[in-house]
Order: C-alpha cells, then sequence, then structure tokens
C-alpha cells in the first residue's frame, strides 16, 4: 500500500538537499588554499595546520569539553531521577510546577535563561567561570535527559520491578539491577544528547562564563562576526566529522545490541 | 522518606536555578541603573524586612517598563520578532510537512536511515549551521557566483544582512524541530483508514485532506511551538545573518545587556518577552499532554 509518489520523491531529495549543501560546501571550502573562502585557488589542508598552532582556539577546546563532560554528567543523573519522578512518584504537592519546570526549558529563548542565570550569580556572589557554566549547562540539559529517559520509562513494564521486589531486593538493588538496564540505552542517548547541547551552547554561556573560561562557541562566534574565515571552516569540518562519526557509530551499536537482544529472547523462549 | 529525597532533588535544583532566576530578573526589571558593580541601584532590600518591602513599594515606579513603552524601538523589535516567528514557522511547516509525509511513505528498511538523516544536523553545532549560510548567501557568495555562472542574474543578489537571510536560517535550523513530530503521528496512523476512504470513493488528495491532514494535527502543533517559541527570542541567527536591518528581541536584549550595559532595562526587555511566551508555553505543555496520554 505504502508508495513513494514523484512528489514524496521530489521533497525527500530537495529536502536532504536543503538539509545538507550548506554543510558540504563548508566542507569543501576548508580545504581550499586560498585565503578568500569566495574564490577556489586548489587543494590544501594548510587551514587545519594553522588551527593546531592556535592556541586560543586549542584553549576554549579543552575549556568547552571539560564543561561539556561535567554538565552532561550531571544532568543524567539529575534527569534520570526526574524522569523516574515525573513517572512514578504519583501525586505529590507541585507536580505542575514541577512537570512546567521539566517542559518549560526546553521552549525558553537562551538568552532570558542565559541572564536570569548570571543575575542569580552575581546575586549570590559566585565568581563567573568554568563552575557557572556548568551549573547552567547542567540545569537546561537535565531537562532534555528527563524528557528522553521518561518516554522510556513510560513504556516500561513495571511488573518486572514488582517481581524483584517481591524476590526481596530493596528498591535500589531493584532499580540498579532491574530498571537501570532496562532504560540504559535512553540514558547514554540522554548523556550523549546533553553533552552535545553544552558543546553547542553559545547564548547561555556567554552570559554565564567569566573572563576566565571561553569556549569554543564563544570563540567561533566572536570570529565568525567579521564574516567567513577558513579557519573556522576548518574548525566546523572537524566538529562536524567528530558528530557524523559519533551519531553513526551510536546508532550502529544501538541497532547490533537490539538484534542481540532479540536472538538472546528468541533462545529463552526456545529453551 | 525516601520518596520525599527522591523528589527533592530535581525539584529543588530546578526551584533554585530556573524559577529563583526568574523572580531575580524581575525584581531586577523594577530597579534603577547605576554606575557601580553590579551597574544597578537594588530598589527591594530585604535585609530591612517588611519596612523595606513597604519603602519599596512606595518607589515602585516601572520606570523601565514605561520607558519600554516610550520608545518605539523596543516596541518595533517585539513586533518585528513576532512577525519573523510566525511567517518563519508557517515556512517550516509548508517545507516539513512533506518531507515528514514522504518519508512515512518509504519503505520500511529505509526509514530509519531518513530519520537519522534528519536527526543529524540537529547533533551538529547551531552555530556552524547558521555560520555555512554566511558563505552562501553573501555578495560573492556560492549563491550569488551559482545563480551569475547559470546567467540567471546579472548582478549579485544582497540577500545576507536583511530579514530574507533570517528566514531563511531560521527554517534551516529549525526543519528538524518540524519534521520530527509530525514524522511521529503519521507514522502512527493507521493505513486501512486512509483504504476505507479511498473505498468510500475519496479521491487520494481528498483523503488526505479528510484524514492524514487532520489526524497529523496533535504533530504539527507540537512542531509550530518547538519553532515558533525558540525562534521568537533567537539571537544567534539574527546577529550573524541578519544585519543592522534586522529587528529582533533578543539581539536587542543582547545588545542591551553586553553594549549598554543596562541590566534593569535587560531585565523588563527579558520580563515582557517571558509574559508573550506563556501563554504558547502553556498551550504547548497541554499539547504534548495530551499526545502523552493518547498515546497511554
Amino acid at each position: 500500500m505504502r508508495r513513494l509518489t514523484w512528489f514524496n520523491t521530489t521533497s525527500l531529495t530537495l529536502g536532504f538537499a536543503f538539509l545538507y549543501l550548506p554543510m558540504v560546501i563548508l566542507v569543501i571550502y576548508s580545504f581550499n588554499s586560498s585565503k578568500l573562502v569566495t574564490v577556489w585557488a586548489g587543494f590544501s589542508t594548510k587551514w587545519y595546520g594553522e588551527l593546531m598552532r592556535n592556541e586560543a582556539f586549542l584553549d576554549a577546546a579543552w575549556v568547552t569539553i571539560k564543561v561539556a563532560v561535567l554538565s552532561s554528567t550531571f544532568a543524567t543523573v539529575l534527569g534520570t531521577l526526574a524522569a523516574y519522578v515525573l513517572v512514578r512518584a504519583g501525586r505529590f504537592w507541585g507536580r505542575t510546577l514541577f512537570s512546567g519546570m521539566i517542559y518549560a526549558p526546553l521552549v525558553m529563548p537562551e538568552v532570558i535563561t542565559g541572564l536570569s542565570l548570571l543575575l542569580l550569580f552575581i546575586g549570590i556572589g559566585l565568581d563567573r567561570g568554568v563552575m557557572t557554566i556548568v551549573l547552567a549547562h547542567t540545569t537546561f540539559s537535565m531537562c532534555y535527559v528527563s524528557v528522553v529517559v521518561s518516554s522510556r520509562l513510560a513504556t516500561f513494564d513495571m511488573s518486572l520491578e514488582e517481581a524483584a521486589l517481591d524476590l526481596g531486593s530493596t528498591p535500589f538493588e531493584a532499580f540498579r539491577l532491574v530498571t537501570l538496564p532496562i532504560i540504559a540505552p535512553a540514558v547514554i542517548s540522554g548523556w550523549l544528547l546533553a553533552f552535545t547541547l553544552s558543546l553547542d551552547d553559545l547564548v547561555i554561556a556567554s552570559f554565564t562564563s567569566g573572563p576566565s573560561a571561553t569556549t569554543l562557541p564563544i570563540k567561533i562566534f566572536s570570529a565568525v562576526r567579521l564574516g567567513v574565515s577558513p579557519e573556522i571552516n576548518a574548525l566546523s569540518t572537524i566538529m562536524i566529522a567528530i558528530v557524523t562519526i559519533g551519531v553513526i557509530s551510536a546508532s550502529l551499536i544501538s541497532k547490533r545490541a537490539a538484534v542481540r537482544q532479540r536472538l538472546e529472547e528468541q533462545q529463552a523462549v526456545r529453551s | 522518606m525516601r520518596r520525599f529525597v527522591l523528589i527533592a532533588i530535581p525539584y529543588f535544583w530546578l526551584l533554585a536555578l530556573f524559577l529563583v532566576p526568574f523572580a531575580i530578573v524581575f525584581k531586577i526589571s523594577l530597579s534603577d541603573i547605576a554606575l557601580s558593580i553590579p551597574p544597578y541601584l537594588p530598589q527591594l532590600d530585604l535585609a530591612k524586612g517588611w519596612e523595606g518591602f513597604t519603602k519599596f513599594l512606595g518607589a515602585l515606579d516601572f520606570e523601565n517598563f514605561k520607558f519600554l513603552m516610550m520608545d518605539d524601538l523596543y516596541y518595533k523589535a517585539y513586533l518585528s520578532s513576532l512577525k519573523i516567528a510566525a511567517i518563519s514557522t508557517f515556512l517550516t511547516l509548508l517545507i516539513g510537512y512533506p518531507i515528514a509525509y514522504a518519508m512515512t511513505r518509504a519503505s520500511e528498511e529505509w526509514r530509519p536511515t531518513l530519520l537519522m538523516l534528519v536527526i543529524l544536523p540537529f547533533w551538529t553545532s547551531f552555530l556552524i549551521r547558521v555560520y555555512a549560510w554566511i558563505g552562501i548567501l553573501g555578495q560573492e557568495g556560492f549563491l550569488n557566483q551559482t545563480l551569475m555562472f547559470l546567467g540567471l542574474t546579472s548582478e549579485p543578489l544582497i540577500i545576507l544582512n536583511t530579514p530574507i537571510a533570517v528566514y531563511i536560517g531560521i527554517v534551516y535550523t529549525y526543519l528538524p524541530f518540524m519534521i520530527l513530530p509530525i514524522y511521529s503521528t503519521l507514522e502512527k496512523l493507521d493505513d486501512s483508514l486512509l483504504e476505507a476512504a479511498e473505498d468510500l470513493g475519496c479521491s487520494r488528495i481528498k483523503a488526505f485532506w479528510l484524514v492524514t491532514f487532520p489526524l497529523s494535527r496533535g504533530g504539527i502543533i507540537a512542531g509550530c511551538f518547538l519553532v515558533f517559541i525558540p525562534t521568537l527570542g533567537e539571537f544567534v541567527i539574527p546577529s550573524l545573518l541578519g544585519g543592522s536591518n534586522t529587528l529582533m528581541i533578543g539581539k536587542v536584549l543582547w545588545d542591551e545587556f553586553f553594549s549598554n550595559r543596562d541590566w534593569p532595562l535587560a531585565s523588563a526587555v527579558a520580563v515582557i518577552l517571558l509574559l508573550i511566551l506563556i501563554i504558547p508555553i502553556i498551550l504547548f505543555q497541554r499539547n504534548e499532554q495530551k499526545q502523552r496520554e493518547s498515546e497511554g
């Protein structure tokens, strides 16, 4: 019954061309030997060399990775907890407020979140630096994590956990040995999501960082404001390559895990 | 007791780092600018207790808000943001719907790959994706070079630093947010409904308008909110692609804060933006809840 009409094929082709052509052009021009980004002057990898020698970029990259690892880890713990509360804790005082605070940051304009967090940090006298960016990123990433994890928890078979409790495990053991392994794929993708959100963020980091901590997006933004630069093209290409490899390998691994699980289940049924 | 701790940890985290900061923004929006660090005069002095509070109420003049009303820069920036957000949401829907629809028509083996192709740009840096368009839309950019090479125009089109570039940038970066919710509602659609409509004499196009489109409403609404709400306060796209001709409130807030260092006014801008956003955010959450209930 389902088949592609010419209209469907055209919209897919044009749609994906629109999504991918700009990035393809960006990647191609990162290998351009001319400083003028609009003129093609032959293949060269010299901008990658320049980039590797640019201390300021390397420092910023290091700060960015540090912030992303810390904030995504905190966000995963807090977000999973929040998802558990949202799906399992039933009714409690202020539940509507709680779910509101989970969903609102997903759509809140970053300028508002950034401004409000900065005013908080100044209000309580916290010095701005890596720590404040980590706090800010943890807060908005945990909401994304909890949305991802709670959608997995909602389809989770409660009787498995009840069986573990009946068989004498403590609630924490039941969570660690039964629930966590089952929701693990969602928790991992939540962590990855939080990690990339933190890597990407310009606006909130600009508000909450101090002079001691410049992240890569802040650095890129100030360079890009002056126009197109081949070094930024090279940097973008590296970032696009890392993300592409990461996402594709993650999806291959999860696909393989799903196949293995299915085989094991079939075997269990047979024996 | 354990249940209380479980609830309390994420709850208090969000209260302290999401809700309280808004209260501070609101408080500072009522204070006056000053040449000090931090650059504002606090109006509400909680250390003085009740007396401080009554004094605060007495001195309350909503000066910053009055200024926002008087100066038509702000009023125009809000209107222009609303207009840009509404038009680009509509454009994103127009482009995103056929893509989401075609994805559900593709064969089972292809669908995961197509889905990944939609999600992949979402994982790559937002800033880089916006930046890519600077090189394309500029006067000597890729687009103008191609158009001139093909002989379609003799003079380069001026697109960069105009609202058109902002529309392109928004549609481009927010397209996955529109495609994904629409795709997920369309995918769950029961094919036999369409077959029944066609058996009962509907043409394919009529069956689409009478069956498929109304049943994908949840996804359309979710997609539109996911594009509209963040676009309204968008900063990166107008500042990189829009130039000085495009007025958007996110950029006004940024400049007010970082260039003019007028924190109270920046806070007042944020408070009004938040008031504008409250209704769409509540509607969005209602829609999400309804979707989840219909699934469960």
